[in-house]
């Protein structure tokens, strides 16, 4: 039965909304936002939902706040979540690496609007998309999802937590506009149904506990504060007793560690929507609305007996640069519209490295792609 | 797992990472002798160390969540305060210090310092004044006094300076005390006294940087500041937050200025929510008239 503490049914909720559900769903406890068009509804929701079942939400007074905030809250035990666009997204990024440094799990979802500056914030964009990957300084890996409905707005919020605590890393929602404001039927499955991952803790007692020796698959297990561990974790490169250690040797150690916990770990992290690629000649590789849009050019130009096929991007980051090697040797073109001058569509052509054509669709913002534009390039990728 | 307290001083071992030692600081810095100062306040002050959390930001005064043993998180510069928000609202058990410095907690950190204090945040912040930036180099910032020489203002500083209890007070800190590096047995009252304050407390030393600030304000070795402020120091209980601020070479008023009592945010917020979901009482019947009305 469906109650206000665990909502379970279907709902004609927005995408906004829905992101609020799913982390609630995920177990997420703690929300820290400033309001920002568009994505202000799921702090929104969060204040009203999150003291009907004990969580925490707080308005911080800026997005470094909010993202400093969630640090502290995943620190403390809690899954923590905080929510923005294209300005706040910018202003998160120093700390956003400071969550991977110390390998803090955390979801931070953006809910993309045309940029730069402030651009126009009622309306689309997916400018941010090399922003989620590069944003903070120095060199790392992340993990971005992208939801292309209001139920996988849901979803993937529980399944950035569950990636979020499994590898240790913040995880990124990168959502758009549409997405983001668009109503759908959601379904919320009853609360016994839905399987979350719990924290990585420590195994052995407090006086062994050393906070950056990895497990086999190089993530390290989590002690929380008020534990009695009496840890210490830094921003500055760090051994694995957590202490800095300013040694281009420490240095090398711990970045490549933090890059491959991701990057070796990709066949588990990726996931992709394939649609008509066996006999794919030319594929539309995109993701969040504007796959939707290229989802609906590949269906009419089958209906043209084109073989199109389909490969929408629900994981951006890591980049699933294998399987665009693989197609890239039997198809002859990638078309990639996107909300930007051509961001996924570098990657796609790097992995595809020219033995099949990269044909980027771009959009400036504002508004989403008109179907023809990805039908026309679709047609004359086969000329 | 609580701990016995017991009164006195701290031995190093309990609270102190001896693996971590040397510190980084140099001869004649005050930070040595706050770290210690606080240390022992902080055994007096007899709370389980288990649930005791340090969060430094960055800066010489930053390091001092590396150097001492409880659950420490050094962060990224000026964000100490609102990680420490984060974890104290995710665990209210915990006792939340935040240890950071002058450039790093009004500086760069300055709109979350006021914001904590306005919310009357459940935090214990100790902010030690050197005047300058030091892990940098030592320029001036928003408390370096006006004509100091620094690494950034070779003629003399020309900024306005933040009166940072002053700030506090505005902002709507509870707790408000001042020392200087000298003031070692008041210090640790005074940490004890901020541990134990419900809302945002605020404990300010002053504390030499022979190495930068006194280099440049011909008191090159750290005895030198400490004579100075011997010399200077004013211990005024309760003195007007608008009257403390610090000149060149001038008076330092000390004290406890503010210790006053005002809900904390959990308080509140508790307040509202109780309020906002106690169960609604029964409506009351419908009279015969009400009904056939309909
Ligand atoms: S630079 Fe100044 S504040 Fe920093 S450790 Fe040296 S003396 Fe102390």
């Amino acid at each position: 039965m469906s109650s206000r503490k665990s909502l379970s049914g279907d709902f004609f909720i927005t995408g906004d909304v829905a992101c609020a559900e799913g982390a609630i769903s995920a177990g997420c406890r703690f929300f820290a936002g400033y309001p920002i068009t568009p994505a202000t509804e799921i702090a929104e929701r969060m204040s009203e939902r999150q003291p009907e079942i004990g969580g925490t939400y707080i308005q911080m007074e800026d997005e470094i706040a909010s993202m400093n905030a969630i640090l502290g809250a995943s620190w403390a035990g809690v899954k923590a979540m905080t929510a923005t666009s294209g300005p706040g997204f910018s202003l998160m990024m120093e700390n956003l690496g400071l969550g991977v440094m110390l390998e803090t799990p955390c979801v931070l979802v953006n809910v993309q609007r045309a940029g730069p500056s402030t651009g126009l914030p009622t309306l689309a964009g997916q400018g941010d998309m090399m922003q989620a990957r590069w944003g903070s300084h120095g060199h790392y890996s992340i993990i971005a999802l992208c939801p292309d409905s209001p139920q996988e707005m849901y979803q993937l919020a529980i399944k950035a937590f569950d990636l979020s605590e499994k590898y240790r890393t913040p995880v990124l929602i990168m959502a758009d506009e549409v997405v983001g404001h668009m109503s759908e039927k959601v379904t919320i499955p009853p609360p016994e149904e839905i399987k979350t991952l719990p924290r990585r803790k420590p195994a052995v007692p407090p006086e062994k506990y050393l906070p950056y020796v990895p497990d086999a698959d190089l993530v390290p297990p989590m002690a929380n504060a008020g534990e009695g561990y009496h840890f210490h974790v830094t921003g500055l490169t760090h051994d694995e007793r957590g202490y800095p250690l300013m040694t281009a040797e420490a240095q090398d150690k711990l970045i490549r560690r933090l890059v491959n916990k991701i990057d070796k770990n990709q066949d588990d992290i990726i996931m992709l929507k394939e649609d008509w690629l066996d006999d794919a000649e030319v594929v539309v590789c995109s993701y969040g609305i504007s796959a939707r849009i290229g989802k609906f050019a590949v269906e009419r130009a089958r209906a043209e007996g084109i073989k199109a096929g389909m490969l929408r991007l629900i994981t951006a980051w890591p980049f699933p640069e294998n399987r665009i090697r693989q197609l890239s040797k039997k198809v002859k073109a990638f078309i990639v519209p996107e909300i930007n001058c051509g961001q996924i569509a570098l990657e796609v052509e790097r992995c595809s490295s020219g033995r099949a054509s990269t044909i980027l669709v771009p959009h400036m913002g504002g508004g989403v792609h008109q179907p023809h534009t990805i039908i026309e390039a679709i047609r004359k990728a086969l000329k | 797992m609580t701990q016995e307290y017991s009164a006195g001083r701290y031995y190093p071992g309990e609270l102190l990472r001896e693996d971590r030692m040397p510190h980084i600081w140099c001869p004649g810095c005050g930070m040595g002798s706050i770290l210690h100062g606080f240390l022992n306040g902080l055994h007096q002050s007899g709370l389980p160390l288990d649930k005791v959390a340090i969060v430094s930001g960055i800066g010489c005064a930053g390091r001092v969540a590396g150097y001492v043993k409880l659950d420490s998180f050094h962060t990224t510069h000026g964000r100490a305060i609102p990680f420490a928000t984060g974890l104290k609202l995710a665990n209210p058990e915990l006792k939340v210090i935040v240890f950071s410095g002058d450039g790093d907690l009004v500086s760069i950190g300055g709109n979350h310092f006021i914001h904590a204090a306005r919310r009357n945040m459940d935090l214990t912040v100790i902010l030690v004044n050197n005047f300058t930036y030091g892990m940098t180099g030592g320029q001036f910032g928003p408390t370096t006094p006006l004509d100091a020489r620094t690494a950034t203002s070779r003629y003399g500083s020309y900024e306005p300076t933040f009166n940072v209890p002053n700030l506090a007070e505005a902002s709507g800190a509870v707790y408000i005390a001042r020392w200087t590096a000298l003031h070692l047995r008041q210090m640790e009252q005074s940490f004890t006294e901020a541990l134990h304050k419900k809302g945002f407390s605020l404990v300010e030393v002053i504390s030499p940087c022979p190495t930068l600030y006194g280099r440049m304000n011909r008191q090159p070795r750290g005895l030198d500041q400490m004579k100075y402020y011997q010399q200077n120091s004013i211990i005024q209980h309760g003195a007007d937050t608008r009257t403390v601020g610090i000149e060149l070479n001038g008076k330092i008023t000390v004290g406890k200025f503010i210790d006053i009592e005002r809900p904390a945010y959990t308080d509140i917020k508790t307040r509202v929510y109780e309020k906002a979901f106690a169960p609604k009482p029964a409506a009351p019947a419908k009279t015969t008239a009400e009904a056939s009305s309909k």
